[in-house]
């Protein structure tokens, strides 16, 4: 039996259902020694803004029972450079590109959509949600009515699909995601991070120096899980589950609650190759219980 | 020495301090001394693989030279011969041996000694006249200096305790200005003083640097430095930077 994999989102051919996640998986370049990365649906990019930035400092990454703390803050060469660097050798990938647009204000996502508008890249990920940036970022993903204008405005400065990445830190995130897909949005992927906080108790100091910093890994599956499910139910556009994926069968669940395609972020750091064993995974599960699209176990919980 | 994820055997893995292990992977390697490898023996837990130096290339595989400190490094040293242990690598930049030469300081802090043994090795197999001086300072017990001594033309010791050689920091014993190049790995308060102390003396010194690590590739952006060039990543630029481009922070 041949299993079909395709997945189209916003009139964009994904050849399966498997993107890594934004700041995950750099421009894609990073994991083409450890395998071959055309074989990905797609690759989201490091989170980009209009500037150049250097990101916060400090400690950055911190390890936690099944995941990780990250505050990174969105350090980027700048769409500009992305565009004249990073973009070429990423379209050598083979593989579908979403520009994760991040900002500090909204004339900060509107110049970097307005110049990404006119590159090659298919989708336009809006990151709303980084919680490691003080000014900005989930600024616009907490309130559903500054999420609607940054969205709208966006929305007015490109033709190409749209994808909105939510936080789970909204006050109510059904009620973002409706709003986004009001606003303008064709397609909606979550969850970001979770805010969280680690202390050094030895120090009787916050590890991060911004005090708290976004959860990620396994351990926020299950939340994560719930989330898009209550998105996938509110809304007609197309859903990207995302949140501790570590095995097919994580994927598959996200699928069950309402995925059309799934994100790979913090597993990369597992093994390099998790994607592929995850997408095996998958065909092997579907070849077993006889499913020959996904389509017939998309959103059924 | 093209990167690669594999599954490999540990030929040995023998503790030779007090918390310090030795760990002998089987296998063929290429690579650069200073460079160093993820590595994880577990599946999912802990979630972060763990970045160790190349301690050296030997004739039973790669050795790794690490200290038990948390959770990850526990379980590396419960590892016993034929045990399975996943290796991306190598990784990093590595120290360029071409370009040394002259009279060479290795200054060294506890476990920072590990990058040095292969690094010692190659420079006085690519030229015998170069003079390797090794300082080494260490907390109470020393290790390590017995047999990397082969490759050093003087060994100076100092230990905080003054259980061995002089009581107090090795880099107290160090005129920077004796030497052509300064090497050194080991904690931050130390690499910082010497940072100074070379830029007193015009020696030019290169620093091997580590930090929490995510990815080890260069795509998570987790292991940055500051540099005069801006943040570096410390798995991708480094772990070896030139003493003057790289600030410590305060």
């Amino acid at each position: 039996m041949m299993t079909n994999l395709n997945v189209e989102i916003n009139g964009i051919n994904f050849k399966n259902p498997i993107i890594t996640a934004s700041g995950t998986f750099g421009f894609g370049m990073e994991y083409n020694d450890y395998f071959d990365v055309s074989k990905l649906g797609g690759i989201s990019t490091k989170g980009l803004t209009i500037l150049p930035k250097e990101g916060n400092e400090g400690r950055r990454i911190h390890e936690v029972r099944a995941g990780l703390m990250n505050s990174i803050g969105l350090q980027n060469p700048g769409v500009k450079h992305f565009i004249e660097n990073e973009l070429e050798e990423m379209k050598k990938l083979n593989t579908v590109i979403l520009a994760n647009l991040g900002g500090g204000s909204l004339e900060q996502y509107l110049e970097g959509a307005e110049l990404l508008d006119k590159t090659d890249v298919d989708f336009i990920e809006l990151n709303i949600s980084c919680p490691n940036v003080t000014c900005g970022g989930m600024a616009f993903g907490i309130k559903s009515e500054t999420a609607r204008k940054a969205v709208s405005e966006v929305r007015k400065m490109t033709k190409k699909p749209l994808m909105v990445k939510l936080s789970p830190n909204a006050d109510d995130i059904v009620d973002m995601a409706v709003t986004c897909v009001e606003a303008g949005a064709d397609s909606l992927s979550l969850v970001n991070t979770f805010k969280g906080l680690a202390i050094d108790i030895y120090k009787r100091k916050a590890i991060f120096k911004n005090t708290t910093a976004g959860v990620s890994g396994a351990c926020i599956k299950p939340i994560a899980l719930s989330m898009v499910r209550d998105v996938a139910k509110a809304v007609d556009v197309p859903v990207i589950g995302m949140g501790g994926i570590t095995t097919a069968y994580d994927a598959i669940e996200f699928i069950m609650a309402g995925s059309d395609a799934i994100q790979i972020g913090s597993a990369n750091f597992i093994k390099p190759d998790i994607s592929m064993d995850i997408l095996k995974g998958i065909e092997e599960f579907m070849e077993n219980q006889g499913i020959k699209s996904l389509d017939e176990i998309r959103g059924i919980i | 020495m093209k990167s690669k994820y594999s599954t490999e055997r540990i030929y040995s893995n023998d503790e030779i301090s007090k918390n310090v292990y030795r760990m002998v992977v089987e296998g063929d390697y290429d690579l650069k001394p200073g460079q160093f490898y993820m590595m994880r023996a577990w599946k999912y837990e802990p979630y972060l693989s763990r970045p160790i130096s190349v301690h050296a290339v030997g004739d039973n595989g790669i050795e790794f030279l690490y200290q038990v400190f948390g959770e990850g490094t526990a379980l590396f040293s419960d590892l016993k011969k034929g045990d399975n242990i996943d290796l991306l690598g190598p990784l990093g930049n590595g120290f360029d041996i071409e370009e040394i030469s002259g009279k060479v300081a290795v200054v060294v802090g506890g476990i920072g000694i590990a990058p040095m043994y292969e690094v010692m090795k190659k420079l006085k197999e690519k030229d015998q006249n170069i003079k390797i001086d090794l300082y080494a300072g260490f907390r109470d017990d020393i290790y390590s200096v017995d047999y990397m001594k082969e490759y050093a033309d003087e060994l100076i010791l100092a230990t905080e305790d003054g259980s061995t050689g002089y009581k107090g920091y090795v880099i107290d014993l160090l005129d920077c200005s004796k030497y052509d190049y300064i090497l050194s790995c080991g904690p931050t308060p130390m690499m910082k003083a010497l940072k100074k102390m070379t830029e007193e003396s015009g020696t030019k010194a290169y620093f091997s640097l580590e930090d929490h690590m995510a990815c080890g590739v260069g795509a998570c952006l987790g292991c940055t430095c500051n540099t005069t060039r801006g943040k570096e990543r410390i798995c991708k630029e480094g772990p070896v930077f030139l003493g003057e481009d790289v600030k410590f922070d305060d």
